[in-house]
């Protein structure tokens, strides 16, 4: 499981973005995570309060947005929402879709002080 | 601890040595992360020109929103970046082999480098969380092999692989096959710069593999479908199973084969062969500019 690993490099990423915009204390943390994206939001949220124990953002919140996944029907030339991979467009029933969005996984913003 | 590739916790190895011991002081490998570093060669800039700050009114204790938009795979992206650059450079085709464990990675990579060794340079950089067996297997073939070994990770990163690239020898205009751990579920997520993943699936798993784990076959550009041999006495269905990955991916390339007996290696071969002649584009491209 590496969930871990991915909260320690948040933490380290808050760490490092303190010195550009000068904050010294991270408060909430909202993060866009894609339905594609490989990162279990459960898992990430367990491992984040661990993570960010006796750091800037020690007791700081996590929000987890989910962003949209999407793909594009090459029959019917139109994009449909997708939750996972495999799935077919609605309207043909085709699998020969192009996913576009979906694998998203990133820090949006951050309430700091 | 390095979050994206755990170096300096002592339990990351590669060729038995603490991955952080193994550094070579030349790569400018700096946990402080300090993204000012010109013989880093990373091209940082994108990562942070687009953070901007947005300071709303003042609320109690002075707490402000920042909006950075920041992709957290990005230092990974990064490394990848670097990785993929010195494959272009050396006119090398890596590959990125995944799979869970026991479908014949190895015994694949074994065959094709006893196969094509008079004619084709090639290396392996081999991961399992523990013991050197792979590599030893590797290196009874004559090829030069790097084993990482992840410890209680569960995948390679392209950290580790920048590090290992570091210690293996030269194979310009050849094949770098990257045999990460056997694992369906963590490697899809991590780019180690490698021009394609390659799954390899095998005919004692279930037919409904790529619907179990999508997210592995949808990453890769090939399938290889191995140990056809044992088909006379299994009840596996080949078609369902071709039909399942391309209802995932339905770019992905099916090749059959018998590591062991070398039926179908030759499309293999004739793949590998295409896939060097583009990565060698790649390096004529970049040499020209």
């Amino acid at each position: 499981m590496h969930e871990m690993a991915l909260c320690e490099a948040i933490v380290q990423t808050l760490e490092e973005q303190a010195v550009t915009h000068a904050y010294t204390r991270v408060k909430r943390v909202r993060l866009s995570v894609g339905p594609l994206s490989c990162v279990e939001p459960e898992a990430l949220k367990f491992s984040f309060d661990a993570c960010t124990r006796g750091t800037l953002a020690d007791g700081a919140a996590l929000e987890i947005l989910a962003a949209e996944g999407a793909a594009w029907c090459f029959g019917c030339s139109q994009s449909f929402p997708i939750t996972a991979h495999g799935q077919a467009c609605p309207k043909c029933g085709s699998h020969q879709v192009q996913v576009t969005e979906g694998d998203e996984f990133k820090i949006k913003d951050m309430e700091v002080a | 601890m390095c979050g994206v590739c755990g170096c300096g916790s002592g339990e990351k190895k590669l060729d038995g040595k603490a991955l952080d011991e193994a550094h070579s002081h030349d790569h400018g490998h700096d946990h402080a992360h300090d993204h000012t570093h010109d013989h880093h060669h990373h091209d940082h800039d994108h990562d942070h020109t687009h953070s901007h700050t947005h300071s709303h009114a003042p609320e109690l204790d002075g707490a402000r929103m920042v909006q950075i938009e920041m992709d957290i795979m990005s230092k990974n992206d990064g490394y990848a970046r670097q990785n993929r650059e010195r494959f272009a450079q050396a006119g090398q085709l890596a590959l990125n082999l995944v799979s869970s464990p026991g479908s014949g990675k190895t015994s694949l990579l074994v065959r094709t480098l006893e196969d094509l060794k008079t004619n084709v340079p090639m290396a392996v950089i081999e991961g399992d969380q523990e013991t050197a067996n792979d590599a030893e297997r590797i290196r009874a073939t004559g090829a030069p092999a790097i084993q990482l070994n992840t410890g209680r990770g569960c995948h390679l990163d392209a950290h580790m692989i920048g590090h290992a690239l570091d210690e293996l020898p030269d194979t310009k205009g050849g094949v770098l096959f990257i045999e990460n751990v056997g694992n369906l579920v963590c490697p899809a997520g991590f780019d180690l710069g490698e021009a394609h993943k390659v799954v390899v699936l095998s005919v004692t798993e279930g037919e409904d593999k790529p619907l179990k784990y999508p997210d592995m076959f949808a990453a890769s550009d090939v399938m290889i479908l191995n140990k056809i041999d044992l088909l006379p006495h299994l009840d596996y269905d080949v078609d369902l199973a071709i039909a399942n990955a391309r209802q995932i991916n339905p770019r992905i390339r099916v090749l059959k084969v018998s590591a062991r007996t070398g039926e179908g290696m030759d499309n293999w071969y004739a793949f590998l062969e295409a896939a060097r002649t583009m990565a060698s584009l790649d390096h004529a491209t970049m040499a020209a500019e």
